[in-house]
C-alpha cells in the first residue's frame, strides 16, 4: 500500500487582485518574479528541497500559465513514479458541485487525493510567498512535540502585528490563543499560512465543517482545533519571507534581489530555487549597453542602459533606452530612446520607440488608488504602447494601445487606460 | 524520420592543447550556454530521430554527466532514446575504439537492433543548425549510397585539416582525400553522413574483417568509385572546433547579431542540460560591453568582446577582454586577463595578470577556492 510520510497541498487558487493588472490573465503564483522565476517557484523548490516529493496544487482561477509552468514536474524533479505533482482544479460532482469557496474548502474536495497517499501529515502551503524554507525541520519540531497542527509563525513589528492573524502561545510554543487582525496585538508572532496537520485532525475538521460556507483554515478549522483541545503548536521562522501580494511589495521585494549581498539569495548552491527555462542562451550587452545594480535574464539583448531594474529571460532594450528602478518580464521588448522609471513592465510586451513611462509628479490613480500607487507605472501583458508616448506615475495601461487613445500623445499620472477585450 | 542518428564523440585532439585534458570534444563548452554536442543533438531531435547513440571514449566524464538525463533533448521516450557507448570489455572484444568504423563495429548490434532503412552520422564537434529530413530527401533521390555534407570554404581558407572532396557536375564525389598537403579543392566534408543502414553495417563489417577502421580513410574514400557517393552543399553557419583558434573564433562568432539570430532566435531551438541558475547579476562597478553574460554570473568589473560562461565570478576592478571564460570561474579582484581561454572551475587569485602575446593563452591555474 502506498504510504507517504508528508504531502504537500498547495492553494494557488487565488487571483491576487491586489497585482492589478499583472493578475488579469494569470493567476497570482504564476506571475514572474526575480528575473527568471514564476512565485509558485519557491514553495515547489521548497517542497522537493525538503524532501516532500508528493505535491497537489489547488488551481482555479486563470490556470492555463500555471498549468503550462507545472507540467509534470520536470524542473522540480516532481516527475515521480507515485506521488509527483498533481494539479487539481475543481471537478464536477454528482451533487454539490461547486468551486473552491475558500482555501479549506478546496482541501475538504480533495480528500480522496490525499487518502490515496495514505499519509501521516498535510503540509498545507500558499502559492504568493517568497522565502526559503525547510519543511522537514518544521515537521520535526511537529513531531517533537506530539502536535496535531503546527503552524509556522514569525516575529513582526507589534505595530505591524494588527494586519496579521496573531498567535498566542505559551513559553513551550503550544498556542494558547489567536486573534485575527487584532487592534490590541497580545503577540507579535504572525501567521505565515504554512500548517502541518496530522491527516487525521485534518480530515476530522474538515468533515465536521463541511457545510461551513467559504471554509477557511484561518476563520474556520484553526478554531475548530483549538476549540476541541487538540495540541497545536507555533513553529518560528526567522529567515527571510516576504509576502508579494501588493504591487508595492512586489516591487520592493524584487528590488531586494540587486543589493550586493541581498537578504534573500538567490546564488546559495545548497537551496537551489527550481523553474522551468525555456530560454537557454546567454544575455548579449552590446558596446553601447551600461548595466549597473541589476539582474537579467537568459537571452536578454541589452543595448541600452539599466539602473537598479530586474530584467527577465529574452528581453530586447534598443539603443539610447534608459531603464531605472523597473522590473521588465520576459520577451518584453523595448525599443530605442525610452525612459523608464519604476514601471513594471508585464511578459510579451512591446514598447515601441521613445516612450516615457513614469514621468511628471505623483497622482493618485483615479480608479483603484489602493492597488496603483508608490509612483509606479504598470503595464499588463502583451499590452502595445505606440511611439513617443509619455505615460505619468502611478498609471496603468492594459491591452493594444494605438496613438489615439493618448490625446495629446500622454496619459498623465493617475490615469488608467485599459483597453477591453480577448484579443490581446 | 526513417533513421537512426550516430553522433562521433570520441576525439581527443592535439591541436585543443590543454582543454582537451578534461573533456571529449564532444563537451566543449560553447556560446555561454551549451556543449558542442548540443548542436548535434539537437539537430538530431528536431529533424524527429528519436534513437541516438553516441559514441565516446577519450575522458568521457564531462560528456556522460552532460549527458546524465536525455530529457533536455526530448529524448525520454519509450520508443528510441539516447544510448551513449564507451568501449566495453565483451567475450570477443577488448581494445579501445581504434577509430570511428571500429567504435561503429563494436556497437554494431545498435544499428542491428534498430529497423529505420537510413543512418545519419554527425561529429560531436560541429556548431551548426540542420534539417537532416532535406539530406535525406537529396539523399534518396539521387539514389546515392553515402551522402555526405559539405561546404565551399572562402578562397584563402587553409583546408588542409579538413577532408576535402570534389563533386562532378552532378554533385557525385569524384575525389575525396582525408587532411590533403596540399588541397586540390576548397570544398570540405562537414563530417555528416547519410548511408543505408543495411549498407552501413555490410561495409563495417567488411572493413573490420580486413583490420581496417577509420570510416573516412577505409569506407569513403576507399569505396568512393564503387559506391554512389554525393555530396550535399550547405551555405548556412557550420564551424568544428577542432583547434584552439577555431574554438575562440567560434565563441566569439556569437557576439554578432546575425549569428545569435540564426541559434537563437529562429525556430528550432538548441537544447541544453538545464542548470538552474539564477539570473546574471550585475553589481555597481560593473561594466560590459560586447560580450555573452551567461546565467549565475556575478560581475563587479570591465568584460569588453568576450564571452562569460555560466557561473563566473569576477571581482572588482578587473578587466577582462577579449577573452573566454569557461564555467563556474572566480576571478579575484584588480585581475586582467586579456586575450586568453579560462578553464572551467579554475580560480584566479587577484591581482593576476594574463595576456595572449601572440595567439591566445591558455589558463590553468588548478589554485584552491576559498568558500566562506
Amino acid at each position: 500500500m502506498i504510504k507517504k510520510e508528508m504531502i504537500a497541498m498547495l492553494l494557488a487558487g487565488g487571483q491576487g487582485s491586489r497585482l492589478g493588472v499583472l493578475t488579469s490573465k494569470v493567476a497570482k503564483p504564476a506571475v514572474s518574479f526575480g528575473g527568471k522565476y514564476r512565485i509558485i517557484d519557491f514553495p515547489l523548490s521548497n517542497c522537493i528541497n525538503s524532501g516532500v516529493d508528493t505535491v497537489g496544487v489547488l488551481t482555479q482561477y486563470q490556470p492555463l500559465r500555471l498549468n503550462t509552468h507545472i507540467g509534470i514536474g520536470i524542473p522540480w524533479d516532481l516527475d515521480r513514479n507515485i506521488g509527483g505533482v498533481t494539479v487539481l482544479p475543481p471537478y464536477e460532482k454528482s451533487e454539490n458541485s461547486e468551486w473552491y469557496t475558500g482555501t479549506a474548502n478546496a482541501i475538504y474536495q480533495n480528500i480522496d487525493y490525499m487518502d490515496s497517499f495514505n499519509p501521516e501529515y498535510v503540509l498545507i502551503l500558499s502559492g504568493d510567498h517568497i522565502y526559503k524554507m525547510d519543511y522537514e525541520v518544521m515537521l520535526d519540531f511537529h513531531k517533537k512535540n506530539g502536535s496535531e497542527c503546527t503552524i509556522a509563525v514569525m516575529p513582526v513589528p507589534i505595530e505591524e502585528a494588527k494586519r496579521f492573524g496573531i498567535m498566542i502561545t505559551d513559553e513551550n510554543k503550544r498556542i494558547t490563543d489567536f486573534e485575527e487582525k487584532p487592534e490590541n496585538p497580545r503577540s507579535n508572532l504572525a501567521s505565515m499560512g504554512i500548517y502541518i496537520f496530522n491527516w487525521k485532525t485534518l480530515k476530522e475538521a474538515l468533515i465536521a465543517k463541511a457545510d461551513q460556507p467559504n471554509l477557511d483554515f484561518g476563520k474556520h478549522v484553526i478554531p475548530y482545533c483549538h476549540d476541541l483541545g487538540s495540541p497545536m503548536y507555533a513553529y518560528e521562522f526567522n529567515g527571510y519571507w516576504k509576502d508579494v501580494g501588493t504591487l508595492q511589495s512586489y516591487w520592493e521585494a524584487n528590488m531586494e534581489l540587486i543589493d550586493i549581498v541581498p537578504e534573500f539569495n538567490l546564488y546559495e548552491e545548497y537551496w537551489k530555487i527550481y523553474t522551468k527555462s525555456e530560454i537557454l542562451p546567454p544575455q548579449y550587452i552590446a558596446p553601447e549597453g551600461v548595466i549597473e545594480r541589476s539582474i537579467i535574464g537568459e537571452g536578454s539583448e541589452i543595448l541600452g542602459e539599466i539602473y537598479n531594474s530586474v530584467i527577465g529571460c529574452g528581453v530586447t532594450i534598443g539603443k539610447g533606452t534608459v531603464i531605472r528602478d523597473s522590473i521588465i518580464m520576459n520577451n518584453t521588448v523595448i525599443g530605442d530612446g525610452c525612459e523608464l522609471n519604476k514601471a513594471i513592465v508585464a511578459e510579451n510586451v512591446q514598447i515601441q520607440n521613445n516612450v516615457k513611462l513614469g514621468v511628471g509628479e505623483e497622482l493618485p490613480n483615479d480608479t483603484a488608488p489602493h492597488i496603483y500607487n508608490s509612483g509606479l507605472v504598470t503595464i499588463g501583458e502583451k499590452s502595445v504602447i505606440p511611439a513617443g508616448i509619455s505615460v505619468g506615475k502611478n498609471s496603468v495601461v492594459f491591452g493594444i494601445t494605438s496613438a489615439q487613445d493618448y490625446p495629446d500623445g500622454c496619459l498623465g499620472s493617475g490615469k488608467t487606460l485599459i483597453k477591453a477585450g480577448d484579443e490581446q | 524520420m526513417r533513421a537512426i542518428g550516430i553522433i562521433l564523440a570520441g576525439g581527443n585532439n592535439r591541436r585543443m592543447k590543454e582543454l582537451s585534458q578534461k573533456r571529449a570534444i564532444g563537451a566543449m563548452p560553447i556560446a555561454g550556454s551549451y556543449r558542442s554536442i548540443d548542436f548535434a543533438l539537437s539537430n538530431m531531435s528536431n529533424s524527429h530521430i528519436q534513437k541516438v547513440g553516441v559514441l565516446t571514449q577519450y575522458n568521457a566524464r564531462s560528456l556522460n554527466e552532460h549527458l546524465s538525463s536525455s530529457k533536455w533533448w526530448d529524448f525520454g521516450r519509450k520508443q528510441g532514446g539516447l544510448f551513449v557507448f564507451t568501449p566495453a570489455v565483451t567475450a570477443e572484444n577488448s581494445s579501445w575504439y581504434r577509430g570511428t568504423a571500429d567504435a561503429i563495429y563494436q556497437n554494431l548490434s545498435f544499428l542491428k537492433n534498430s529497423h529505420e532503412p537510413y543512418v545519419v552520422i554527425s561529429s560531436g564537434d560541429c556548431i551548426y543548425k540542420m534539417d537532416y529530413n532535406k539530406v535525406l530527401e537529396y539523399h534518396i533521390e539521387r539514389k546515392a549510397d553515402v551522402t555526405v555534407v559539405c561546404k565551399d570554404m572562402p578562397a584563402g581558407t587553409n583546408v588542409e585539416r579538413y577532408g576535402t572532396l570534389k563533386m562532378n557536375e552532378e554533385s557525385r564525389v569524384e575525389e575525396f582525400e582525408e587532411k590533403p598537403v596540399v588541397a586540390r579543392s576548397s570544398t570540405i566534408s562537414c563530417g555528416i553522413y547519410v548511408i543505408r543502414r543495411r549498407l552501413l553495417i555490410e561495409m563495417i563489417e567488411r572493413c573490420a574483417m580486413e583490420d581496417r577502421y577509420d570510416f573516412v580513410k577505409d569506407i569513403l574514400i576507399r569505396y568512393k568509385n564503387q559506391k554512389r557517393i554525393f555530396g550535399y552543399k550547405i551555405k548556412e553557419y557550420w564551424r568544428n572546433i577542432a583547434t584552439v583558434e577555431d574554438y575562440f573564433a567560434t565563441n566569439m562568432d556569437f557576439l554578432k547579431p546575425e549569428i545569435r539570430n540564426y541559434f537563437f532566435r529562429q525556430y528550432p531551438d538548441i537544447y541544453s542540460k538545464v542548470d538552474d541558475l539564477p539570473p546574471a547579476k550585475y553589481n555597481v562597478g560593473a561594466k560590459v560591453s560586447n560580450s555573452l553574460i551567461s546565467s549565475g554570473c556575478i560581475v563587479n568589473g570591465t568584460v569588453e568582446d568576450s564571452v562569460i560562461f555560466k557561473k563566473s565570478f569576477i571581482g572588482n576592478n578587473c578587466y577582462i577582454k577579449n577573452s573566454i571564460i569557461l564555467n563556474d570561474v572566480y576571478i579575484g579582484d584588480n585581475t586582467h586577463i586579456e586575450n586568453c581561454i579560462v578553464e572551467s572551475r579554475d580560480t584566479i587569485r587577484a591581482n593576476s595578470f594574463y595576456k595572449g602575446e601572440d595567439g591566445i593563452k591558455i589558463v590553468i591555474e588548478k589554485n584552491e577556492r576559498y568558500v566562506l
